[in-house]
């Protein structure tokens, strides 16, 4: 693998897993919200 | 929506940082374009770190005050913190290859203590899950978090402690504050990314607090309705 194929794998893999991270939370925040709702 | 400002401006953030990082600093002279890898690897080491320490402060917040806000503060420390321990191993491990020959070296301390950092602060999470009780989870979670914070400066100080494959810090050292070791346009880059970096932590610190605080809310709702359900026999005898 060249360098750049390097770089691509680490931004790829970290910006990539913050956006994932975010877009999982917000997922979870929502269930455990309507959860809630739901409950009242 | 002062989050949802926050969320916004370090996404913005992180993109410009990154083109920048990507397109517009030249690379490095003696290693190229790997060494593009270093801006998001160090911000996310120090958010590592501090992700630990806010884990390990916001223990003894618990222990001392027995608040289980702060316990909600710690989880959602570690959580954050074992994301950005994996992307700092991660970037490392893609950098390490190009310019070391290897992407990983058992025989190196920074690299190995580093590992360990991340096996603690995975424990933490699934010694988190061991019981129901919100009291006796936080009291377990805020010694283990305490305990495993002495492993934040081993990481750090290891490279000057002891010889490795890792370099010694650039700018992070005492000496090199005023004076690192790296070109400005390179440390440019590096500081806006940590700064980026950490307003991106911060709001998912605000956030993944709120889904830890509903999460107990959730638990105690649970816990109330099996006594309630439980009672409702007895009194209908």
């Amino acid at each position: 693998m060249t360098d750049a194929g390097f770089v691509i794998a680490a931004y790829v893999v970290i910006i990539g897993g913050l956006a994932l991270y975010t877009i999982l939370l917000w997922r979870r925040l929502d269930a455990v919200r309507g959860r809630d709702d739901e409950a009242r | 929506m002062k989050t949802r400002i926050l969320g916004f401006v370090a996404l913005v953030a992180v993109v410009t940082v990154t083109l920048v990082a990507l397109f517009v600093v030249p690379p490095d002279r003696n290693q190229g374009d790997a060494q593009r890898i270093m801006y998001p690897h160090v911000a996310s080491a120090w958010l590592a770190y501090l992700s630990f320490g806010v884990t390990a402060l916001a223990g003894i917040g618990w222990l001392w005050k027995r608040d289980l806000r702060f316990d909600a503060v710690a989880h959602a420390a570690a959580e954050i913190g074992v994301m950005f321990t994996a992307f700092a191993i991660w970037g490392g491990m893609m950098w390490g290859r190009p310019i070391w020959g290897v992407f990983w070296q058992w025989e190196d301390p920074r690299l190995t203590t580093t590992a360990l950092l991340l096996a603690l602060y995975v424990g933490y999470l699934l010694l988190r899950r061991l019981t129901d009780d919100p009291e006796r989870r936080a009291t377990r979670a805020a010694i283990v978090g305490i305990v495993a914070a002495i492993d934040i400066p081993i990481v750090h100080f290891s490279v000057e402690w002891w010889r490795g494959l890792h370099q010694t810090a650039t700018i992070a050292a005492p000496d090199r504050v005023l004076n690192p070791a790296a070109p400005m346009q390179f440390v440019g880059t590096l500081l806006g990314t940590v700064a980026a970096f950490t307003l991106t932590w911060l709001y998912l610190m605000i956030r993944r607090y709120q889904l830890a605080r509903a999460e107990v809310a959730a638990e105690e709702r649970v816990r109330l309705d099996r006594l309630m359900s439980a009672r409702t026999p007895e009194v209908a005898q």
